[in-house]
């Protein structure tokens, strides 16, 4: 059992590509469900348009970098429109099952053999990056932070990327301090009392709606640039519900939450299948028996079942406060 | 129930000297109306709800909707601020139309209501509840949430106008408690003190007793009372009598949808057609044990 | 109740314990194969297609096999494994093709002997010309009634379960996959006949709801958890189940040991094979017996009472968790039976449930979220809808058709086409 290993891969997750992408998930998620009560279930819808709009644009048509980046930001407005605009004034269930549709139509789209000249199909798009990669300032070389090594593209993305989130969180924080910010709290609770109150609840629910499509966008670029290939398996149901379960986890309703759930889920996650591994590898009787395909969904499995026991002994998360729950649990 | 009305104040005096000017008719004009409905009709199913010909409310005084149950009066409260849509008419208030106007709106124009089963936000504090109502918040648009040097001093502002109605109403001690914290009372009166953040000129109150005890009662009419003569116009619905014959300037009766009556409490009481809404036709008969059975006869 | 608890309880253990605990296949020298029946689909016929060669590679064996005058091939393979089996569309007749080029070749793995492992290559006319529009228009129609009746099976039970205690199950496509993954075992390695293997995966499918809402909803449901957290506390229990699915049956997609790649029998204009027809027959009689139950039925009368206003309900004295209970009991045994009939069309695997559960919504949600009779017709919406717009758009894209008709639905109706009005927002 190489500890070292073990240690130096947990790291790795907690801090790397996956953490930032699903932070920033989590960060437009906790806007919209954690502040505003919005039940957005196609939140990778976002991330999958971000994404391929920058790799069509630079891949397929020969725009910049930059074009890109705006066209995907444009697109996430785009859809948060779509989806708001029928579904605000209707019951927070509807918004649920019309996002998760939304979200299988974009994915269905881009998988699509019909459109794999523009998508790619089921192997997606590359050849995107090189704009980006024009950017980084830092040097070329080898750095290695603690027991981790990486390459100076490597370094630029997770700086670009942690900036990313740092920014978003300082923005969700002002965000929600402000009497703008009252008004999501109070719709969160009952529309009805707000809109006594002359509040215009359905534009600020669409304001909620689009502001965290945005910030879930830009997890969707950070993701397209980190790994420099956007695939359609990625922007699954599943990948949403991750993103919910770190929302939950961090504590939802909490500006940290989000930064803190993804770090926690992602170093656990990681952490037990790369100790999984290496217990079979060793030997160990109690798992020796498994499979290295099985062992690769045990991680899974944990997250389903922590997700459920989460909801029904610590709802508020690890900085959550029972008072304030949103979430109607005991 | 308050066994001593509240004293009359100038205003209250000025406007039961108007109206009683004005004949006890159903649908009656009003020397000076704040809200006038037309033809207001409201279907659910085939079932109608409402239908009310011609209302006017007067303006500063303190009217009173009552009925049975299932008179529609819930229905035309809902489709008077808004939160509902009739299927026909129209109806203005402050000489402005508030048909098909969303219920925001209508509370912006300055009709604020309250809701019979309370609407403080439990989860959060009270003077954040206070706040919320303020109207016209610079820090409520979106891009200026962001800078808070915008909406700052407007912020002290209105947490002054908020702890200076939280006091009149005896609920500056709760000011940082949760409102999920308070009792049933001091919910109802944090939820009209919000309202009153709104600057409205006219608050539509839905059972504003409804499960008070007592003693609250009587602070909670002293309040209404007060805000009457401090101009306010103010509609309650209600089904307390004591309270109605005690404050109520004027009082409008509606049965199965519709307007049957006018008048000042006394007047209205002791009219036949309230009477028999309230408690059916035949009720002064004998009960007789030829054939007729009891419940027919009460519900007949 | 009690005693029936512990015998499912038992069943449900034992059964697992049998399968987990099982050996696997001793006889290490019996024939592994794969293959499979060529047909082209001329309209709404298949004809066998002959001399065409299929290559199976993998794992340093090659074979190959030519299709006989019945369209059928088969290869022997020396053992468990990783196989990619390829259609040499060079051998292909004149103006026959595959109906998606890109799927050539199918990677997949065998693990049973004696069972041929099937791989189905689907052909159809290398011209895009059809013989009759008509035919393909009615067989379409008879397709998406069939989905829609299977759809349906599963529908009912998640909106009863909705009805009844307001729960919004994501987990309930895993009621589907149970019963067809257990009806499997019980078909292939445990090697029962398919109808006795059937009727033990129903049971364990209504034993599983059994223990799902006594061991799990009716606790929360006591301790008064929210409805938004019972949903979420629904989306763990889907993952949780999909992956312990995947962890014990693997990825692959496996079909029954009979009534598997039969022929379809012509009836007038459209072909179907005997076990969709049998399906269809089965679907049903199993919804008519439901909608019977429900609205004649005391249990039926007394499930509307809870589904409308469960206080009212209860103080009229009627056992308000014993309507849950039986809700869910019915509910599961709907969807197992869906799940199992549905493995004939699509294969049993461990996505099996999740992969149409998004289509049960939608079903569900433009029939009216609560009511039987909406999710019958909703069901029947969405599988006309699946199999028709394929005439217009890409099969494979044939979800995006029946996803976009619920949310225009949802705009212009939202409490679906048979819901009733409430006061919305």
């Amino acid at each position: 059992m190489d500890w070292g290993y073990i240690f130096s891969v947990t790291l790795q997750s907690a801090f790397g590509i996956e953490a930032i992408v699903f932070g920033l998930m989590a960060i437009g998620l906790n806007l919209q469900f954690g502040y505003t009560g919005l039940l957005n279930f196609g939140q990778s819808a976002f991330l999958a348009v971000a994404a391929y709009s920058l790799a069509v644009l630079v891949t397929d048509m020969g725009f910049t970098f930059w074009v890109g980046i705006g066209v995907g930001l444009l697109a996430a407005v785009v859809l948060a429109l779509l989806l708001g605009i029928p579904t605000l004034r209707l019951r927070a269930d509807y918004l649920a099952i019309v996002t998760i549709a939304a979200a299988e139509i974009v994915r269905l789209l881009v998988r699509s053999v019909a459109l794999k000249d523009i998508f790619g199909g089921s192997d997606g798009l590359r050849d995107f990056s090189a704009g980006f990669y024009a950017l980084n300032p830092v040097t070329v070389g080898q750095y290695s932070l603690g027991p981790v090594s990486l390459n100076q593209d490597k370094v630029f993305v997770l700086i670009v990327g942690w900036v990313l989130v740092v920014l978003s969180l300082l923005m969700v924080w002002m965000l929600v301090r402000s009497p703008w910010g009252r008004i999501l709290k109070g719709i969160r609770e009952d529309e009805d009392a707000v809109r006594s109150l002359g509040k215009n609840v359905y534009f600020v629910k669409m304001q909620s709606l689009i502001i965290g499509g945005v910030l879930g966008c830009l997890g969707g670029f950070i993701y397209a640039l980190g790994y420099q290939n956007v695939g359609p398996d990625f922007f699954g149901t599943d990948t949403t519900f991750f993103a919910y379960a770190i929302l939950i986890l961090g504590g939802a309703a909490r500006v940290l939450g989000p930064l803190l759930g993804t770090i926690v889920f992602w170093a656990l996650i990681q952490g037990t299948d790369v100790l999984l591994r290496s217990g079979i590898d060793a030997g160990f009787p109690l798992v020796a028996w498994m499979s290295g395909s099985q062992a690769a969904v045990v991680r899974y499995i944990i997250v389903g079942a922590g997700l459920m026991l989460l909801m029904i002994f610590r709802p508020q998360g690890i900085l959550g406060d029972r008072k304030e729950l949103a979430l109607d649990a005991r | 129930m308050p066994d001593s009305a509240p004293e009359l104040g100038p205003r209250a005096i000025a406007s039961r000297q108007i109206l009683a000017d004005v004949p006890r008719l159903a649908g009656v004009r009003k020397p000076d109306p704040i809200v006038v409905a037309d033809g207001i009709i409201r279907r659910f199913g085939g079932l109608t709800a409402v239908d009310v010909e011609r209302v006017e409310i007067q303006r500063g005084a303190i009217t009173a909707l009552i009925g049975p149950n299932g008179a529609g009066k819930t229905t035309f409260f809902n489709l008077l601020t808004g939160f509902d849509q009739p299927d026909e008419g129209h109806w203005s208030f402050n000489g402005t139309s508030l048909s098909g106007m969303p219920s925001y709106k209508v509370a912006r124009s300055g009709m604020v209501r309250t809701f019979q089963l309370t609407k403080a936000l439990s989860k959060m504090k009270v003077i954040e509840n206070m706040r919320l109502g303020a109207a016209h918040q610079q820090g409520e648009h979106l891009a200026k949430a962001i800078f808070p040097f915008t909406w700052r001093p407007q912020e002290r502002a209105i947490t002054a106008q908020a702890d200076q109605l939280l006091a009149r109403f005896n609920l500056d001690a709760k000011r940082n408690d949760f409102a999920g914290s308070l009792s049933g009372g001091q919910r109802k009166l944090l939820e009209m003190a919000r309202a009153l953040m709104c600057d409205p000129s006219m608050l539509m109150l839905d059972e504003p007793m409804a499960g008070v005890n007592p003693a609250l009662t009587q602070s909670l009419l002293g309040h209404i009372t007060d805000l009457r003569e401090e101009g306010m116009s103010i509609l309650f619905v209600e089904h307390d009598m004591d309270t109605v014959r005690h404050i109520a300037d004027w009082v409008i009766v509606m049965a199965q949808g519709r307007i049957i009556a006018e008048g000042p409490p006394d007047t209205v009481m002791h009219n036949e057609a309230v009477i028999d809404a309230y408690l059916g036709g035949h009720y002064d008969q004998a009960l007789t044990t030829s054939g007729v059975s009891f419940t027919e006869e009460a519900t007949s | 109740m009690r005693r029936f608890a512990s015998i499912a309880g038992a069943l449900l253990v034992g059964f697992l314990a049998v399968v987990l605990l099982a050996p696997p296949s001793a006889a290490a020298d019996s024939a592994f194969s794969i293959g499979g029946r060529l047909n082209n689909q001329v309209g709404a016929q298949k004809v066998p297609v002959a001399n065409v060669l299929v290559t199976v590679t993998g794992s340093g064996f090659t074979g190959t096999a030519t299709s006989g005058p019945d369209g059928v091939w088969v290869v022997s393979v020396p053992g468990e494994g990783a196989y990619d089996v390829t259609l040499e569309t060079a051998s292909l007749p004149q103006g026959i093709a595959l109906t998606d080029p890109s799927r050539g070749t199918v990677h997949t793995t065998v693990q049973t002997p004696t069972v041929n492992r099937i791989v189905i290559f689907p052909l159809g006319e290398s011209t895009q010309k059809t013989t009759n529009p008509w035919t393909q228009v009615a067989q379409l129609t008879v397709e998406g009634v069939r989905y829609g009746l299977l759809i349906a099976l599963g529908a009912v039970g998640l909106s009863l379960i909705y009805g009844t205690t307001g729960l919004t199950n994501f987990a309930h496509g895993e009621l589907l996959t149970f019963g067809a993954l257990m009806t499997w075992i019980a078909n292939v390695p445990l090697h029962m006949p398919f109808v006795l293997a059937a009727i033990v995966g129903l049971g364990l499918s209504a034993a599983f709801g059994w223990v799902q809402n006594t061991g799990l909803w009716r606790p929360l449901r006591k301790r008064g958890t929210g409805l938004l957290a019972m949903m979420i506390v629904s989306i763990g229990l889907a993952l949780l189940l999909r992956n312990v699915f995947l962890f014990f049956f693997g990825g692959d997609k496996r079909a029954y040991g009979e009534y598997a790649g039969m022929a379809g029998l012509s009836l007038g204009p459209v072909s179907l094979t005997p076990t969709d027809l049998v399906a269809m027959v089965i679907s049903v009689i199993a919804l008519a017996l439901v909608v019977l139950a429900v609205q004649k039925t005391r249990m039926g009368k007394a499930t509307r009472a809870v589904a409308d206003n469960p206080a009212l309900a209860s103080s009229a004295g009627i056992k308000v968790e014993g309507v849950i209970q039986s809700v869910w009991v019915v509910g599961a045994l709907m969807a197992g039976l869906s799940g199992i009939l549905l493995g004939f069309t699509q294969q049993v695997s461990y996505l099996m449930g999740f992969q149409v559960l998004l289509l049960i919504f939608a079903a569900v949600t433009l029939g009216g979220l609560g009511t039987i009779w909406g999710a019958i017709v909703g069901s029947l919406v969405v599988g006309l809808f699946l199999q028709l717009t394929t005439l217009i758009i890409p099969p494979e894209l044939k979800n995006v058709g029946a996803l976009l008709v619920l949310i225009v639905i949802l705009l212009v109706r939202p409490y679906g086409l048979l819901g009733r009005r409430e006061r919305v927002g």
